[in-house]
């Protein structure tokens, strides 16, 4: 049974324009992914593509002027807003995006053993600081004194020491160096093979083959692809949809050509498939209206043309 | 006309120093590449390169003069964050004309459209902005620019859509480059030359790319 299930979840966000007119833009359109335990997937797309949205839907801490539709399970059952509230910080643990998140008038210490919840707190911090080679005197330490990558490995251990069952991280690699990356990866490596479900949001495509066992896709507020890391070679003949494939020969340890146009926008979103204008193989009837996600050769791909 | 440090070394006010002696050299139309494990200066270097810190000793040599301090003008930095470079407060043409006006030309082949120049930097994605940070730094006197992670928020298709751009431009008007970057890969495909960390030395020195990987990739 999957631990996390996500169907067609759609988030949209009302917004006053003038007065007390109000629009409605569509932030994700239509998201699918499926999480089990020991696995890590990662989560890949630009910025815009709904990553952190989904994030943060599954936790429930969306702003208030946000709706949602489509269904999250969570071992089985349906996630609520009551379930999500007594499970997130539990058995559903966030490595938020930025080292803002850390409570800049609390110390690093005290912040990482309000995240015990089964053990003795003092303890496991200490531990914890030890494994993550952070410094003891970190412990009364404040968020300001630290560098960018102490603070990241202190966001790290607050996941961990929850003894959470899901642990979603939003972005943990941008601007560390290649040696505390590695270090990073291979903490939720040990925590997939110790039974935690483990998704990975990032850009960076080349960082996420480096340790999940399944990369989404996403683009413009859709997941397009789900496919296995091994599906990742060569010039892309095994992935299944033109933008995975464009991201992928894009790299600059492969092509490095990119494909031209950009992103569009919650507001000018096209009326068939998003990819559509941007896609070389598209034909009249990808303009009509957008594909639904399909499996395929044990991944999931949401394009008419996909074989 | 070349950028060069000399003996170069800076320590924020009582603190231990950050880097000393360092000397390096950008050729016009060259590509350097800058590598380091975070916190060991690379960007600090690339502000002292593009006059926002003065260094604590050595000099920085532009066109044969010694100029210490005020250099600014030909030598530019693209920062990491665009949408932390822009003012909220300013539409995206007040901010692109601010220094200098770029011409049309220049705005399509970095892929700026017009309609963008409208909008407010919130209105914008991260590679959009970036692209503004960038034609605002290519002006007339711009001969070096400093690459501080200019690509590293943006996802691999935007990231090749705007090297490729400003790599044009650099050929075409014989730039120098510095690209201070945590991706190996992108700076073995881009770079002519790197320069790396030295922890023991604190100090910066150039090294072949195989030399290079081994120790940092």
């Amino acid at each position: 049974m999957p631990i996390l299930e996500v169907q067609d979840l759609s988030v949209s966000f009302v917004q006053y324009t003038k007065g007390l007119r109000q629009k409605k833009v569509q932030a994700i359109t239509s998201l699918d992914i499926t999480m089990h335990e020991g696995e890590i997937l990662a989560v890949v797309g630009s910025s815009g593509s709904g990553k952190s949205l989904l994030a943060h839907a599954i936790l429930g801490i969306l702003p208030s002027n946000a709706r949602v539709s489509g269904t999250i399970n969570y071992s089985g059952d349906e996630l609520t807003p009551v379930r999500q509230a007594s499970l997130r910080g539990r058995e559903i643990a966030l490595v938020p995006q930025s080292v803002n998140y850390l409570d800049p008038l609390m110390s690093v210490g005290a912040q990482v053993r309000t995240s015990v919840h089964n053990d003795n707190p003092v303890e496991v911090q200490k531990k914890i600081f030890e494994r993550y080679h952070l410094d003891p005197d970190l412990d009364k330490k404040y968020p300001f004194q630290l560098s960018g990558g102490m603070a990241r490995r202190t966001l790290v251990s607050m996941a961990m020491v929850s003894g959470a069952k899901l642990i979603i991280a939003d972005e943990p690699t941008p601007g560390l160096d290649s040696i505390v990356i590695k270090e990073a990866l291979s903490n939720f490596r040990e925590l997939a093979d110790h039974g935690c479900a483990v998704m990975m949001i990032t850009h960076d495509l080349g960082s996420a083959l480096q340790i999940a066992d399944k990369i989404a896709i996403f683009y413009a507020g859709t997941t397009v692809e789900v496919a296995p890391v091994k599906d990742f070679f060569g010039r892309g003949e095994k992935l299944r949809h033109p933008y995975t494939k464009a991201l992928w020969r894009a790299l600059p340890q492969n092509e490095f050509v990119p494909i031209p146009g950009s992103q569009p926008l919650p507001n000018t979103l096209p009326s068939g498939c998003l990819f559509e204008p941007r896609c070389e193989t598209a034909t009249r009837e990808c303009s009509l209206k957008q594909p639904k996600i399909q499996e395929i050769r044990g991944g999931m791909v949401r394009c008419i043309h996909a074989t | 006309m070349q950028l060069e440090t000399r003996n170069i070394g800076f320590r924020y006010p009582k603190g231990p120093w950050v880097f000393q002696g360092v000397d390096l050299v950008i050729k016009p139309g060259e590509i350097v590449g800058l590598i380091g494990p975070s916190g060991c200066g690379k960007s600090t270097l690339g502000r002292i390169l593009a006059g926002y810190e003065i260094p604590n000793e050595g000099n920085i040599i532009i066109q044969d003069s010694l100029q210490s301090v005020s250099h600014s003008s030909s030598v530019q930095l693209v920062f990491q964050h665009p949408e932390k470079a822009v003012n909220p407060r300013w539409k995206m043409e007040d901010i692109l004309n601010e220094g200098w006006h770029p011409d049309d030309k220049l705005l399509s082949s970095l892929g700026i459209e017009k309609e963008w120049l409208h909008r407010w930097p919130h209105e914008l994605s991260g590679g959009e902005l970036q692209r503004f940070c960038i034609a605002r730094s290519l002006g007339p006197n711009t001969r070096f620019l400093i690459a501080d992670e200019m690509t590293t928020m943006l996802d691999a298709i935007t990231q090749a859509q705007i090297m490729h751009a400003v790599l044009k431009i650099a050929q075409k008007r014989e730039l120098g480059m510095l690209i201070i970057s945590h991706e190996w890969h992108l700076i073995q495909r881009l770079c002519n030359r790197v320069v790396q960390w030295d922890p023991k030395k604190l100090n910066f020195y150039e090294t072949g790319f195989t030399k290079a990987y081994e120790q940092f990739a």
